[in-house]
């Protein structure tokens, strides 16, 4: 079999390295990728330690979980506050002991276990050269032509698409269900996940796609596109933060607590704008790329704490799959 | 008899490596869920939507293959082999080539609108069977192509001699042998479809038992429940197994000497009217979306990183050791028992099979190092169903008309196969070689829950390039996918075709 | 010498019984299709198991041998030749399982010389009319080198006047190398032609061996009928 020598050098590759201390981090796959902030940040962190940093990709939390204490895993990073229950109910993660004074984030954050990286809000992003009057409410996008093509994700498969229906729980209430029968007919598709969505809307299949409020700094300073917009909306939007923990079984506390004090530094903040094309957790406005400063974001900012969230989730996703389901 | 041991032990094998990964899955869940109301509304769209589009797609496939079969043209093979391309691209790369041409912006529409015809909205259940037409037809017409091809050529000379029709003394009965093996494995394909379905179906009304399966594993972590779902799809693809197993008649044609099939039949002006109409039809729905596809991707290949290039070399590593595997699974296993315990592997959902290889493989090894292992594994679990049905039909062919010869000469085990199997199933073994390598590497798979960063696949890389919003390296890397998937499809078969012809 | 003795065969609703001893040079099988020739024939190559009875070649019981420990080479109704392999292979076949030594090379050609195909070694079967494929065949019998031959048919898809030179071929061969030939026909010419005694398969029964011409001039009941004459001569 050729294919042998070449995957048999694959495996081994990765456990060559012994001599140095080894800090494992768990992360999506997006963010580990030679396109996410990965890379950067272990280079950066790298130089610090005088150890390596291995990331370990895949689902975060199912692999966690499927592992229990005899993961690897020193540091889990790429939490959704959307979920962080479950994972803090496993009793894997440990608390950080950081001051999180220094977070910039539009929302009061006082966790011990789970610290946040980055953040953005759930927005519905367009093309501002086909849609010259920019939606500015909820109430708007509900009042809104049919003919006005939607494409979001599905609240049962994209974390995104779970916050756009706690987002519409938290503007709509008891009356989450009318709103959504309402945005019914506008939502020309549901997709699995926030790629496909976004690759309907950049084809000009649909006129809007539910993404975030950074997705246009992306267009902006890697593409020098200025046609993309967010729609910032008067009712408020939806908080989206990603976090990072602690394993509690780590081999190498000391390691993982650098590393979580790392994620809060200068270095590693100002390395998320660009990489991870979101709002860095911890660095003031004025520290931010050119293109991300300049961003319209909300006024007001919805967010439900992760019990909250964990006892709508159910109904919430339920209201939208009746009401697309007609 | 020593080849029915083996045929046991294969099966034995292969059915143990599909329901050694779900039973783990189910007892770590701690044994079997309750399914709602919601998972049993799931379990009937999956089912009608299987049904719909297997039925379908071998429909259209028949007038499309007896068109094919019948009918000369110059680049006849260049578009069977094209054609063959739908069936091995990533599924959100086809889904966006798919709303290229049928979306509500496409192409149908934007010529359709000028000319006052009534707008196309393919979104909803016919947008599902299209899709799944889209993926399965050409392998519908393969598999029936060969069906035509094995008719031997004296047949069509005797038939043409004593004015029969060809359609009823030869063609049917090719069908009914051919047909419920090839409405089985869509069907099963089918039952498995998750993207697709729900963008294609329009929302929540089109959910299948795959959505519950990667809801009940991402989001509750609810293994007893993903393990019960996926037990249910195993006994569905079972079901549909055994029902093809009892539809489809035994036996066949006698053996041609491998001529080219000249027929003296079709040859009136509607006939071929007809076929060159059918072909036409076939060549545009299916390759239309496939040239969106290559267009979209052509101005992001210049500047294409050089991690898509390495990806794409594991990628091909991944496919070849697939292939040889599969192969090597499949051989002892083409009987109609073995059928059937092959199409276990496809009908149980990848992410409860990836699951459980984990459970099984974290005691012993980290199941970072065994990634591109364990997905090599998993494609030849997927791709065995289709290659023992190309085999099958060739082998038993090759039994019926060349054991008694063999057995007169005193050939047999290995000797029987080097000398009369093997050389006689060359144009399928190609064939199902193609497929299962271009499958593989087409394959995103189990491999996003083991992989360790630098192990990506190419499928894989295309995900991470959209995730990253890189959607023009996204879709060059697709055209990359897609050129190489094709060039190692059209490298197998056409080596089965070599000197196949005499 | 061929004895079937108590020769039973089953298979489902087909029966057919024989008890008959084979001497002659070439003995004929005659009757109508369905009757059993072909099955008949498939027990004595080893084919075909017998429900009951024995198959007896030269006072010592073959039955429970495989086809190929049987003194037995047959040519078949089609498929004689595997159609991917060239002529050579294909008849070195016949004395080795690996690529044809010298010796093979040589003793294929002198078959094939045999049958009037020298210098056919390279050609594939596709590229040969049927009656050089038959005689292609015929030199592989020749070359199997067993000394009962049996013929299931061989020639019935040839023109009449190839189909006789080639039967004249095999009694030319038989006699030469002292084999016996038994031969399956529907054709009672066929048998006239070069089978010194014949019997007929009908009725689920085979009836003993006669000289053929004897046999012509007064046919048994079920042969006349199948024949389509009444009997008197």
């Amino acid at each position: 079999m050729k294919a042998y020598p070449l995957v048999a050098g694959l495996i081994f590759a990765t456990s060559a390295v012994a001599e140095t201390p080894t800090l494992t981090v768990y992360a999506p796959d997006y963010f580990a990728s030679e396109w996410g902030p990965g890379p950067g940040i272990e280079t950066a962190f790298e130089e610090r330690c005088g150890c390596d940093l291995v990331y370990k990709t895949g689902e975060l939390l199912p692999r966690l979980l499927l592992e229990g204490e005899k993961t690897e895993a020193d540091v889990a990073i790429g939490f959704n506050s959307d979920i962080t229950k479950k994972a803090r109910e496993s009793g894997l993660f440990a608390p950080h002991g950081l001051d999180t004074s220094a977070l910039t984030l539009p929302v009061d954050w006082s966790d011990d276990t789970f610290l946040p990286f980055n953040y953005a809000h759930t927005a519905f992003i367009y093309d501002n050269t086909k849609i010259t009057e920019p939606l500015t409410s909820f109430d708007a996008l509900l009042e809104a032509p049919d003919d006005l093509r939607l494409v979001i994700q599905d609240p049962r498969s994209s974390i995104s698409g779970l916050a756009l229906v706690l987002w519409v729980n938290h503007v709509y209430g008891d009356e989450a269900a009318d709103a959504w029968a309402k945005l019914a007919p506008k939502i020309v598709t549901v997709t699995k996940g926030w790629s496909e969505s976004y690759g309907m809307f950049t084809d000009g299949e649909a006129d809007m796609v539910l993404s975030y409020t950074t997705s246009p700094a992306y267009h902006i300073i890697a593409e020098e596109d200025l046609t993309k917009s967010a729609a910032i909306f008067e009712e408020g939007h939806y908080f989206m933060v990603e976090l990072a923990a602690k394993l509690a079984g780590t081999d190498n506390p000391d390691l993982a607590d650098q590393f979580m004090a790392f994620i809060l530094t200068e270095e590693f903040q100002s390395m998320i704008p660009t990489s991870n094309w979101s709002f860095p957790a911890a660095l003031p406005k004025d520290a931010w790329p050119d293109g991300f400063q300049d961003l319209p974001v909300p006024e007001k900012v919805l967010f439900y704490s992760e019990d909250e969230a964990a006892a709508m989730r159910d109904e919430a996703i339920e209201a939208w799959r009746s009401a697309l389901s007609q | 008899m020593a080849q029915r041991a083996v045929a046991i032990t294969t099966a034995t094998l292969v059915a143990g490596m599909v329901l050694l990964p779900v039973a783990a899955v189910l007892w770590r869940g701690g044994g079997p869920g309750t399914l709602g109301p919601a998972d049993w509304a799931a379990l009937r769209f999956t089912l009608w939507q299987a049904a719909v589009s297997a039925g379908l797609s071998v429909a259209l496939a028949v007038p499309v293959a007896r068109a094919l079969s019948r009918r000369s043209f110059p680049g006849r093979v260049a578009l069977i082999a094209l054609m063959g391309a739908p069936f091995i691209l990533p599924v959100i790369v086809a889904i966006l080539g798919l709303l290229a041409v049928f979306g509500g912006r496409g192409l149908i529409n934007q010529i359709g609108a000028p000319l006052g015809l009534p707008r196309l909205d393919i979104y909803g259940y016919h947008g599902v069977i299209i899709a799944h037409v889209f993926f399965n037809l050409p392998l519908a017409v393969r598999l029936l192509l060969q069906g035509w091809q094995d008719i031997p050529a004296e047949r069509f000379r005797l038939a043409a001699s004593l004015g029969a029709p060809v359609w009823r003394v030869l063609e049917w009965p090719m069908l009914r042998r051919i047909c419920p093996g090839a409405f089985t494995v869509i069907f099963v394909i089918c039952l498995g479809s998750f993207a697709v379905a729900l963008t294609l179906g329009g929302g929540p009304r089109a959910t299948t038992v795959e959505l519950a399966i990667y809801q009940a594993f991402r989001f509750d972590f609810d293994l007893g429940k993903a393990a019960t779902l996926a037990a249910l799809q195993l006994a569905l693809g079972l079901a549909a197994g055994a029902f093809a197993l009892r539809v489809a008649p035994k036996g066949g044609f006698g053996v041609g000497l491998d001529r080219q099939i000249d027929r003296w039949d079709g040859t009136g002006v509607a006939a071929r009217l007809a076929d060159s109409l059918w072909i036409a039809l076939a060549a545009g729905f299916l390759l239309l979306p496939l040239l969106s596809v290559a267009l979209a991707g052509l101005p992001g290949l210049a500047k294409m990183p050089p991690e898509v290039w390495a990806a794409a070399a594991r990628s091909l590593a991944l496919a070849l050791g697939a292939t040889a595997l599969t192969l090597a699974l499949a051989l002892p296993l083409l009987t109609g028992a073995g059928e059937t315990a092959a199409l276990m592997g496809i009908s149980v959902s990848g992410l409860v099979l990836g699951t459980g290889y984990f459970l099984l493989l974290q005691p012993v090894i980290r199941p970072g190092d065994a990634a591109l292992p364990v997905t090599m594994l998993v494609n030849a679990l997927m791709a065995l169903p289709f290659v023992i049905r190309i085999l099958r039909p060739g082998l038993e062919g090759a039994r019926r008309d060349y054991a008694r010869l063999a057995a007169s000469l005193g050939l047999s085990g290995w000797h029987l196969w080097r000398i009369v199997y093997l050389p006689r199933l060359r144009r399928p073994l190609g064939f199902a070689a193609g497929l299962t390598a271009a499958l593989s590497m087409g394959d995103l798979g189990v491999i996003t829950l083991f992989a360790d960063g630098d192990n990506a696949t190419l499928p894989l890389q295309i995900y991470r390039l959209m995730g990253s919003y890189q959607m023009e390296s996204a879709r060059a890397a697709a055209l990359l996918l897609l050129a190489l998937s094709l060039g190692l499809f059209w490298v197998f078969d056409r080596g089965g075709r070599l000197h196949a012809a005499a | 010498m061929l004895q079937l003795e108590r020769l039973r065969l089953v298979q489902g609703d087909f029966e057919l019984s024989a008890d008959i001893t084979i001497t002659a040079p070439i003995t004929a099988l005659l009757g109508p299709s369905g009757a059993g020739k072909s099955t008949l024939l498939n027990t004595i190559a080893g084919f075909t198991p017998p429900t009951a009875g024995r198959v007896i070649w030269r006072g010592e019981e073959i039955t429970p041998r495989a086809p190929m420990e049987r003194p037995v080479a047959m040519l078949f109704q089609d498929n004689n030749l595997f159609p991917h392999l060239d002529v050579t292979r294909n008849l070195a076949l016949a004395l080795t399982r690996g690529s044809p030594t010298r010796e093979a090379r040589d003793r294929t050609a002198e078959a094939l010389a045999r049958v009037g195909l020298p210098g056919y070694e390279n050609r594939k079967p596709s590229e040969l009319s049927g009656g050089q494929q038959s005689r292609v065949a015929l030199a592989r019998v020749l070359l199997q080198a067993r000394p009962l031959m049996l013929l299931d048919e061989p020639f019935a898809a040839l023109g009449p006047a190839l189909k006789f030179e080639m039967l004249d071929l095999v009694a030319e061969v038989a006699a030469e190398n002292g084999l016996q030939v038994i031969m399956v026909s529907h054709d009672p010419q066929d048998a006239a032609r070069i089978a010194n005694e014949a019997a007929v398969v009908a009725d689920g029964a085979v009836t003993p061996p006669e000289p053929t011409a004897e046999l012509m001039r007064s046919p048994p009941p079920s042969l006349a009928s199948y024949l389509g004459i009444d009997g008197t001569p």
